[in-house]
Parts: structure tokens; C-alpha cells; sequence
């Protein structure tokens, strides 16, 4: 794997980005529109929203720590006026953290042409506050990588899902921290992935967490898969988990962690994204990709890599996306979507660590700089639902 | 010649890499090669049997059960819904054979 360093951002905590983003942040649902216009046109401009009304401090955790995430540079926040999650309070944790951050209800400033008006111009303002950042210089062991699968079918734990994992293997030796999770695709293997903690301690974690999943999709009657996978040759969930669970490589799993959570230290963690038992019910887990995508950026993930045997065409607000199927008949059809084809493996035409080489150059070009396939087609799908998980709350020592 | 693949020396399916006909095809695995014939067409990453399996006796992929079978399966027969069953999921067998959508949902 090359050992060539590239240029990042230097944030006042400390950690470094590969992007220098403004961060558009809604709400409520009723302030999407006004957010959304203000970010168009603006190409460094991301938008996350949260669509309820009501208090939920899952959300608002997530929210913060996007808000805080090291590719984010500045932050706007907007709100409606009338919604629980307050705007103002999002901006004082992000200045808080020594970035620039604005906030504004759309009913102090007049409705919407006003309110986009104002938007804009104080994303002009933050634009200027973050040009100076300084620039440091970035290798594999200050780098988090996370991992995901969708639209999985028969290639993926052939050939998508290994050349992750063997990358996974390469980035954690090198001092790198890899994240995987989906503990809802670990049905049926709950020894095997006990086995792979590092301390008894973390393999107990993980037997609570294998639990917890499997305990969740008996409950609500929906196991993580769906008809394109079946269609796609996965016939059952433990069929898909084997395949699942080989993006996570071949190290040990240094601990657990759960949504807007940060490792740490360096090493492979597995995300836990399962809701905790509450007095609220909040139905299906893992509802879709893009769910996963954004609590993997919220553990800090600078770089996501999604494994598509099907095809898909997402992208990711933040963190880019690098889009890897294992199945080339999918990258001959889709290729103005997907980075990589890691069915090459599987026509003999590149050993798997020829293939994991020629993914390690994608993930460190795009670390320099190089955008994404979706990056480069604007795709920044986002995701944000109530939920409720055991996690400290920020006084309490909140590490996002 | 087509090409399907076993991951784990004790699985009893292995994964078709290109659709194929009811034909012989190439059975490629970490250590062995022989040829093993399909007696139907099976699509890209669907599986096969790999020998004769009895009702109830477990499906075997990357070296651990990843479901049971429902029905007598033949050599060189698809294997998937239709007589593959998950040990967890109890709607699995329940779905149509071809899209994987399930047949009860009301669309009215």
C-alpha cells in the first residue's frame, strides 16, 4: 500500500480532515426548503436535516457530531421557530469546538426569499472564515475509514466484501482506524464474531451486541434483506451476515462503539447502531443504506466505502463515498456510479491483494482531493431518524 | 466452460460467477477443480448443490449453516427459497422465487 502522505485540514481539536466543507443543518421538516436553497449553487455547501419536531437526543447527538465531523469546516444552522431542536444550541457546541458556526429561525427573518437571502450571505461569511485553515500533512494512521453494504448479492461476499476487508486488514497494520457495522447482518454467527475481540471484556461486548441485534429483527419481524438480495442469490439473513461480516478483514476488534461515538484509539470497532430498549418504540432498525452511511460518519469516518453487488446510486454528504461492487456484469451497466470493480478477483484477472492495492490508491486519492463518482454527480443522500441509544449525554463526557 | 465457486472446503453449495444453462460447469475452489453439471439454469451468484441433500439437512457456505433445506435437493440443483429455509428468519421462505418480493403485501 503506498505510504505517500497527502494534505488535510487542521481543526482546533486536534483531528484533521480531508475536506473543508460548510455544513447546512435543519431542524425541522418545515425549514428543508429554505436549507436546501440556501446550500444550491453553493458546491461546498452539504446539507443534514432532522425531520421531527419533537425532542429526540439521539438526533440532536447525531447532529452534533456531523456538525463537529473533521471534513466540516463551518456550520448553518436554521431552524422554523416553533420545533424542540434549537438551531442556536447547535451552533454554540460547534463554536465551542473553535469552528464558525451561524444559526437563525425563518420566522425572525421574514419567510422564505428572505430567508434564503440571509443563508446565503452567511454562508459567504463563513466561506471566508474557513479559507485560512491551516493545511498538515495526512497519513494512513490519522485516516478513518468506515464500511458498508447494499444491494448485496452473491458477488458481494465473494469479491466485494473480501477486497474491503483485506484493505481493512492493510489500513489497521499501517496505525489507520477502520469501522464496520450492520450487527443486524451478523445473524447466525454470533461465536465467530465473539472470537475476533481483542480482550475477553470486548468478546462479552460483542456477545451483548450480537444479542441485542438479533433479539431487535426477532421483535419487529424484519431481518436486514430484502428482495434485491434475494433476487441477487442470498437466499437467507445467514447467508448474507457471511458474507457481511468479511468487510470487517481479519483483525481484532478493539471494542464497540454506538452512534456519534469516536474510537478511541486507532484499530478496527464495530458500530453499534441497534436502538436501545425505551419507553418508545421505534420500529424497524438499519431502515436503509443511507441510515448506516451517516452513523459511520458520525464515528468519524473520513471516507465510506459502500460494497454494491446489485448497483446503487447514493452518495453521502460530508465523508465521500467510494462505491465498490464485486460484480462486473453490475460495474458494466452502472460504471457512471461505482468507482470499482472488484470482480476482477473473480475472472482471474487480479489476485485479491492486486485488487486491494488498486483500491488503497482510490481510498488515498480521494483523501488528497480526487472526488467520487458520486461526489463528483452531487449525490449527498442523508438520513436521520428518532431513535434511542444508551450513550452519555454531552456533560457526561460526550468524545463526538 | 462456466464457472461456480466454493469458498470453504466443507460447503455443500457453491456460487454460479456467470448465469448458466442446464449444463456441466466448472467447479473452482482454493484447492480443487472438477466439472459438476446444473440440471436447470441458474443465474450469477445464485448457488448449487454440490451433492444430494436430504429434507432438513443444513445448507453449508463459507464453512458454516446458512439455512436448511425444505425438500429432498438434488445434485446440481438451484438452490435458494423454494427449498431453502433460514433458521432465523421465518419469513424467508415465504417469498416469490424470482424478485424475492413478498407475495401477501396488499397493493389496493
Amino acid at each position: 500500500m503506498s505510504e505517500l502522505a497527502w494534505q488535510g485540514y487542521l481543526r482546533q481539536d486536534g483531528r484533521k480532515g480531508i475536506r473543508n466543507l460548510l455544513l447546512v443543518i435543519y431542524t425541522v421538516q418545515c425549514a428543508e426548503f429554505v436549507a436546501h436553497e440556501v446550500a444550491r449553487g453553493e458546491s461546498d455547501a452539504h446539507v443534514i436535516g432532522f425531520p421531527g419536531c419533537y425532542d429526540n437526543a439521539y438526533a440532536i447527538r447525531l447532529m452534533l457530531a456531523l456538525a463537529r465531523h473533521p471534513n466540516v469546516g463551518g456550520v448553518l444552522a436554521i431552524g422554523l421557530g416553533c420545533e424542540y431542536t434549537q438551531p442556536a444550541r447547535i451552533a454554540e457546541v460547534v463554536r465551542h469546538a473553535g469552528r464558525p458556526a451561524e444559526a437563525f429561525f425563518i420566522q425572525d427573518k421574514g419567510g422564505t426569499s428572505s430567508s434564503i437571502a440571509h443563508g446565503k450571505s452567511l454562508l459567504a461569511s463563513l466561506r471566508k472564515s474557513i479559507a485560512e485553515v491551516p493545511r498538515v500533512p495526512m497519513d494512513w494512521s490519522d485516516l478513518v475509514v468506515g464500511c458498508e453494504c447494499g444491494g448485496s448479492d452473491g458477488t458481494s461476499g465473494l469479491a466485494g466484501n473480501p477486497v474491503v476487508g483485506r484493505f481493512y486488514d492493510h489500513l489497521v497494520d499501517r496505525g489507520g482506524t477502520a469501522i464496520f457495522e450492520e450487527t443486524v447482518e451478523m445473524i447466525g454467527l454470533r461465536e465467530i464474531l465473539a472470537r475476533r475481540g481483542k480482550t475477553p471484556e470486548v468478546q462479552n461486548r460483542l456477545l451483548e451486541t450480537y444479542d441485542k441485534a438479533e433479539r431487535y429483527c426477532h421483535s419487529v419481524r424484519q431481518y436486514s434483506i430484502s428482495p434485491g438480495n434475494f433476487a441477487g442469490g442470498l437466499t437467507t439473513i445467514e447467508e448474507k451476515s457471511m458474507g457481511a461480516l468479511s468487510k470487517s478483514g481479519s483483525r481484532a476488534i478493539e471494542g464497540v462503539i454506538r452512534v456519534a461515538e469516536r474510537p478511541s484509539a486507532p484499530g478496527l470497532w464495530l458500530l453499534d447502531s441497534v436502538p436501545d430498549s425505551s419507553f418508545m418504540q421505534y420500529g424497524y432498525t438499519n431502515p436503509n443504506d443511507t441510515e448506516g452511511i451517516m452513523d459511520l460518519i458520525s464515528a468519524g469516518a473520513h471516507i465510506v466505502l459502500f460494497v454494491t453487488g446489485r448497483g446503487s446510486v447514493i452518495g453521502s454528504p460530508i465523508a465521500p463515498l467510494i462505491k465498490i461492487t464485486g460484480n462486473s456484469g453490475t460495474f458494466r451497466r452502472m460504471q457512471q456510479d461505482i468507482d470499482f470493480n472488484a470482480g476482477c478477483v473473480l475472472d482471474g484477472s487480479k489476485t485479491l491483494d492486486e485488487a486491494t492495492k488498486a483500491l488503497a490508491e482510490i481510498v488515498r486519492d480521494v483523501a488528497d482531493g480526487a472526488h467520487t463518482k458520486p461526489e463528483a454527480l452531487g449525490h449527498r443522500e442523508y438520513f436521520i431518524m428518532y431513535k434511542h441509544q444508551d450513550t452519555p449525554s454531552l456533560s457526561e463526557g460526550c468524545r463526538a | 466452460m462456466k464457472e461456480c465457486f466454493r469458498i470453504d472446503m466443507a460447503d455443500n453449495v457453491a456460487t454460479l460467477l456467470q448465469d448458466a444453462g442446464a449444463e456441466a460447469v466448472l467447479l473452482r475452489g482454493l484447492v480443487s477443480v472438477r466439472e459438476i453439471r446444473l440440471t436447470q439454469p441458474i443465474k450469477t451468484g445464485h448457488k448449487v448443490a454440490l451433492c444430494a441433500l436430504e429434507s432438513g439437512a443444513a445448507i453449508v457456505k463459507y464453512g458454516v449453516t446458512i439455512g436448511e433445506a425444505t425438500q429432498h435437493i438434488a445434485e446440481g440443483e438451484w438452490v435458494h427459497l423454494h427449498n431453502c429455509r433460514s433458521r432465523y428468519d421465518a419469513q424467508s421462505s415465504n417469498l416469490n422465487i424470482e424478485t424475492g418480493s413478498r407475495e401477501e403485501t396488499p397493493y389496493v
